[in-house]
């Protein structure tokens, strides 16, 4: 068919990211040598980033149903019920690669991106979150570049875009100073009848191209994505993206308006690998073939080779199959909002993927064997470096003369201080829904027209994962559910961001892994099925080594009623303060021992995932009894951060006295889980007891809240902790301008 | 063809955050004696013109209805064959 | 009474200003298309925030230039009320429905945040709800909120009680500190001369619906229909 066989004398399939044994199934999938246009076919859909290689066979641990689960893993994203007949939709992906390379538009173009996932589900965006994770800002001006320019890509894409950007965190370790991390989430509303799939059905539907031109952005973004930093040269640059929020905005509207109509059988968005991974996702779904003249295209470009057409990562796409006969309605739409929707192809019945050029064919391939990429189980090996880190014991460590000290340096300590400074340049009350705003726990969104409101957090510990990343992975499923619940909101189910280094190295394997088995456990346990996510792999750089391994989890709960809204702060002098759970002698993994001491190490917390299935559910009955004044989780640095934080945000003192028999660090900063902060008025309190005790739930009464603006901790008559809360409030407030304007 | 290129500044005397913003950055990595910075814009319109006095009128018409703002904005151009 | 949310491409708040007519003050509603030069009949007009046409060049560059604003600026020189939000209050500015210019930030950066504004005018049609020196909550989210004008044009419109809000603390206290973006005076809201004509930074339909834990930007709306119903009755 073509007359050049793409070379192969030269092992081109090796520049394009095959291996040799790869090379040889797909010649064995077509019956012959593929030419060029085929080549690059298979080795994008083969591709880790497309394919999920090493991933795919570690995705059946995952719980992925449920009773509220409509969708799960498979779709653009997945979708949970929310009662009256209405869903979410979320998802959250990974753009480390180009946020590392040109961090503004990297960052820009990942919440793009994630936002037409869901609008790909026939979803109206209510929500965006993201999960950023950098080197110490303190440490290189580099990293504080890197910073600025992620938050001021997220920001001005979401601001512009109309979606608010309602939550998500930031988390330092030099672990990812060579490699940040930008994860970003969307959570879309739409009624049960409005859901749309990725499917080309209907022999002889047009395949419609919508949004923007297409050009040779994000050349091959897809194999790129899936090699090592080290590789990347400046020839690699023309390969970031650039973002149009604005084509975006249209491209919503213009969208969700077509969809109200019965024009469209399947809609995808144009991620990885553009045309050609939305065409043949969309065909195999239906067991159809599709074929495409790359002709057709509109393009920003001249002379783009049929292949670069086919794999182009132009933003602000997205691929419509659209019912025969119907084109110029569609088409209509469209042009209302100054666009075009312009046919490239048609849905076949041979089950061929199909690429014309002018009408003639240039590249012809099965498409399940695009779908069918190979996929790698490896045998893990446990990291080195655990033997060490678990050595680790308590007595390594002496307690700090001055606690006070210590408890004022976490406050402002990267992980833990003020966040404002990143989050008021995100508008995080564009359409009207935000009734618990960033900074809190989680944030609460109210659903229009209904007494009813969703949570949403998304959370994650490098730290802990790779101190142990089961019992880390399990923590983080867990955190971002103590993070719902403690603002009134009932996990429903999770997405799941899986990023680590390169998996074809044992311990990376290894992490990969139980990672998984960690994520998967405490999913059960919670009732919180896996509904969808991405694996961004190959996170490493030469100079500084493989990331953290870093699972993120995007969680999404409901809350029932809107009077359940609860926030951390103290609300009134005089409430009685109650901490859940037990404090014992853990200071292992902990953001104290790695901030005060400088160390990481030691083993994750004990986890009893019963225990805290339990807990949570004592503390969602108790809210939606009205007994709360205020609920927060205890995280990162402990039971004395924890109180700092609802002091600081009331805006109101405590008075805690406390008769444990352990060393104080640990008692004030030790990270023992299923823990929390409760306050309520002294007339509930012993309702509140009673409830506990009834349901087996620790419960003690550790102080009261007072209005003498300060935190006073004391132990056994020992004072531990006496500051002013200003001192307090001034560390947590300040502590990221100040490590954002440090020189160096 | 002709080609027009709009150079848009804010007016003298208007405070220009980011200029300041560069002046310090470039200051900051070292290099002396530099008295003010000013960021403006640059556009690049190709017109489907050969005659410099009708481009010289459209140009102007273009600058006073959209490409400049003249309560802070002031704009300069030169029109070039290419 | 028939209130009208101007429909640009890129302005993201038009269903905000809907959801607060329609749902918090329970008038009749609709969007005016952009390319449309026909309003209909309406009372009021709302230009929404947002980001018109991506904000190239300058934000309400373009905007201004669209058939529909040729009809409102003849529908507010009929003394027909328009309240522009945010990037409406740009577009105003843009089509010299109202005095002045929108800078960058001072700051350079993006801020949203719940604001405190102290009322300096309560006898217009926007803001007879408050009483002047009230300190209400509303809140910002911009990038070029910095308003500027002429010298005497500021001392003019100062004389003339043209300025409705400034940005404050929240004892109402007015000063560099709590200016958030460099604006002059503090400058976050003003009136035409005629009374008709508002702009404002700030967004008084996101604190609107109680719902979201604030309630004090219902009254510009309130003082509007107020304002209308007078006039019509």
């Amino acid at each position: 068919m073509t007359e050049k066989k793409a070379g192969m004398e030269e092992k081109l399939w090796r520049k394009a990211g095959l291996t040799d044994s790869e090379y040889a199934l797909l010649t064995k999938h077509m019956g012959r040598e593929p030419n060029v246009v085929e080549l690059a076919l298979y080795a994008q859909m083969w591709s880790e980033h497309c394919g999920y290689t090493h991933t795919r066979p570690l995705f059946k641990h995952f719980p992925t149903t449920g009773p509220r689960i409509v969708q799960g893993p498979g779709e653009n994203a997945g979708i949970v019920d929310i009662d009256d007949d209405e869903v979410l939709t979320f998802k959250l992906e990974s753009h480390n690669h180009p946020s590392a390379i040109a961090p503004f538009q990297g960052a820009a173009t990942g919440v793009g991106g994630i936002i037409r996932d869901i609008l790909a589900m026939g979803a109206y965006p209510i929500a965006s979150l993201n999960s950023l994770h950098f080197g110490h800002p303190g440490d290189r001006g580099h990293t504080r570049w890197l910073i600025s320019e992620v938050v001021h890509g997220i920001g001005e894409y979401g601001n512009c875009v109309g979606v608010p950007t309602v939550g998500g965190e930031l988390r330092f370790a030099d672990a990812y100073k060579g490699n940040p991390l930008v994860n970003a989430m969307c959570v879309g509303y739409m009624k049960k009848s409005e859901i749309k799939k990725a499917i080309a059905t209907g022999v002889g539907n047009s395949l419609m191209i919508v949004g923007n031109l297409t050009g040779r952005d994000g050349m091959g973004g897809a194999s790129f994505a899936s090699k090592d930093l080290e590789e990347e040269n400046d020839d690699d640059r023309g390969a970031i993206q650039v973002g149009d929020p604005f084509m975006e905005k249209l491209l919503i509207e213009a969208c969700l308006e077509v969809f109200q109509e019965d024009y469209v059988v399947g809609v995808q968005d144009m991620g990885a690998a553009g045309i050609l991974s939305s065409s043949v996702e969309t065909a195999s779904k239906a067991g159809n073939g599709v074929e495409i003249d790359v002709a057709l295209v509109p393009k920003r470009e001249e002379a783009m080779r049929p292949e670069e057409v086919m794999i182009s990562e132009s933003q602000e796409r997205m691929l419509l199959i659209v019912k025969k006969g119907m084109e110029e309605k569609v088409n209509k739409i469209f042009h209302k909002w100054d666009l075009h929707a312009v046919v490239i192809g048609h849905v076949t019945d041979d089950g061929m993927y199909r690429v014309l050029e002018d009408g003639k064919t240039v590249g012809e391939v099965p498409v399940w064997s695009l779908m069918d990429a190979p996929t790698y189980e490896l045998v893990g090996e446990a990291p080195a470096h655990l033997q060490r880190t678990q050595s680790f014991k308590n007595s390594d460590v002496d307690v700090p003369d001055d606690l006070n000290q210590v408890l004022i340096k976490l406050l402002g300590s990267p992980d833990i201080c003020s966040k404002e400074w990143v989050y008021r340049q995100y508008d995080h009350r564009v359409q009207m829904n935000t009734v618990v705003k960033p900074g809190s726990d989680a944030s609460i969104l109210r659903i229009k027209g209904r007494d009813k409101g969703v949570g949403v957090t998304m959370d994650s510990n490098g730290r802990y994962c790779y101190l142990n990343p089961r019992t880390g992975s399990q923590s983080v499923v867990v955190e971002a559910a103590r993070n719902l619940v403690v603002s009134g909101a009932e996990p429903i189910a999770i997405t799941d961001g899986l990023n680590f280094g390169n998996p074809e190295t044992p311990d990376v394997y290894y992490q990969l892994e139980q990672a998984i088995m960690g994520l998967s456990e405490a999913c059960r346990a919670l009732n919180t099925p896996v509904i969808g996510g991405n694996a961004s792999l190959y996170n490493q750089t030469p100079e500084f080594g493989a990331i953290y391994p870093t699972p993120i989890v995007g969680m999404v709960g409901l809350v029932k009623s809107l009077d359940h809204t609860t926030t951390m702060e103290f609300k009134a002098e005089g409430d009685h303060i109650i901490l859940l759970g037990t404090t014992r002698e853990e200071l292992g993994a902990s953001e104290y021992l790695d901030q005060i001491h400088g160390m990481v190490m030691g083993d994750v917390p004990e986890l009893d995932l019963e225990e805290e299935a339990q807990t949570q559910a004592f503390i969602l009955k108790a809210i939606r009894a009205g007994l709360l004044s205020s609920a927060h989780d205890l995280g990162d640095g402990g039971l004395a951060v924890a109180i700092a934080e609802s002091c600081i945000k009331g805006e109101l003192g405590a008075h805690i006295e406390l008769d444990a028999n352990i060393r104080a660090d640990a008692l004030l900063f030790g990270e023992s889980q299923s823990r929390f902060l409760l306050s309520v008025t002294p007339d509930k309190a012993d309702q509140l007891m009673d409830m506990a005790a009834e349901m087996g739930v620790e419960a003690a009464t550790i102080g009261k809240v007072s209005t003498d603006k300060k935190l006073s901790i004391k132990n056994n008559e020992t004072q531990l902790i006496d500051r002013d809360l200003a001192l307090c409030a001034d560390a947590f407030n300040t502590g990221f301008d100040k490590m954002m304007k440090t020189d160096g | 063809m002709l080609r027009a290129i709009v150079t848009v500044m804010l007016k003298k005397g208007i405070f220009d955050p980011q200029g300041r913003a560069v002046h310090n950055g470039l200051e900051s990595i070292g290099f002396e004696g530099v008295k003010q910075v000013r960021v403006g814009k640059q556009l690049e319109i190709d017109l489907n013109l050969t005659d410099r006095a009708e481009a010289k009128k459209m140009v102007d018409e273009m600058c006073d209805k959209m490409l400049a703002n003249p309560v802070v904005e002031s704009f300069s151009y030169e029109i070039t064959e290419v | 009474m028939n209130w009208g949310v101007l429909l640009l491409p890129g302005s993201n708040c038009a269903e905000d200003c809907f959801h607060a007519v329609d749902q918090v003050l329970g008038q009749p509603v609709r969007y005016l298309w952009h390319k449309d030069t026909d309003l209909g009949d309406v009372d009021a007009i709302i230009i929404p925030g947002g980001f018109s046409y991506g904000d190239h060049l300058r934000p309400g560059a373009i905007a201004h230039l669209s058939p529909a604003m040729t009809s409102v600026k003849a529908f507010a020189e009929k003394g027909g009320l328009v309240i522009g939000i945010c990037n409406g209050f740009q577009i105003l500015t843009e089509s010299r429905m109202l005095p002045g210019a929108l800078l960058q930030n001072k700051g350079l950066k993006f801020l949203c945040q719940d604001q405190t504004l102290r009322v300096e005018n309560n006898s217009t049609a926007f803001t007879s709800e408050y009483e002047a020196g009230d300190v209400i909550i509303c809140p910002i989210a911009h990038n070029e909120g910095n308003y500027y004008a002429k010298a005497e044009t500021i001392e003019e419109m100062e004389a003339n009680g043209q300025v409705l809000f400034r940005y404050s603390s929240p004892d109402g206290e007015v000063s560099d500190a709590t200016n958030p973006n460099g604006s002059i005076n503090n400058i976050a809201g003003i009136i035409n001369r005629n009374g008709n004509v508002v702009g404002m930074m700030p967004h008084p339909e996101r604190s609107a619906d109680s719902v979201l834990g604030l309630s004090a930007g219902k009254g510009v709306f309130v003082s509007m229909l107020k304002h209308l119903e007078a006039v019509n009755s």
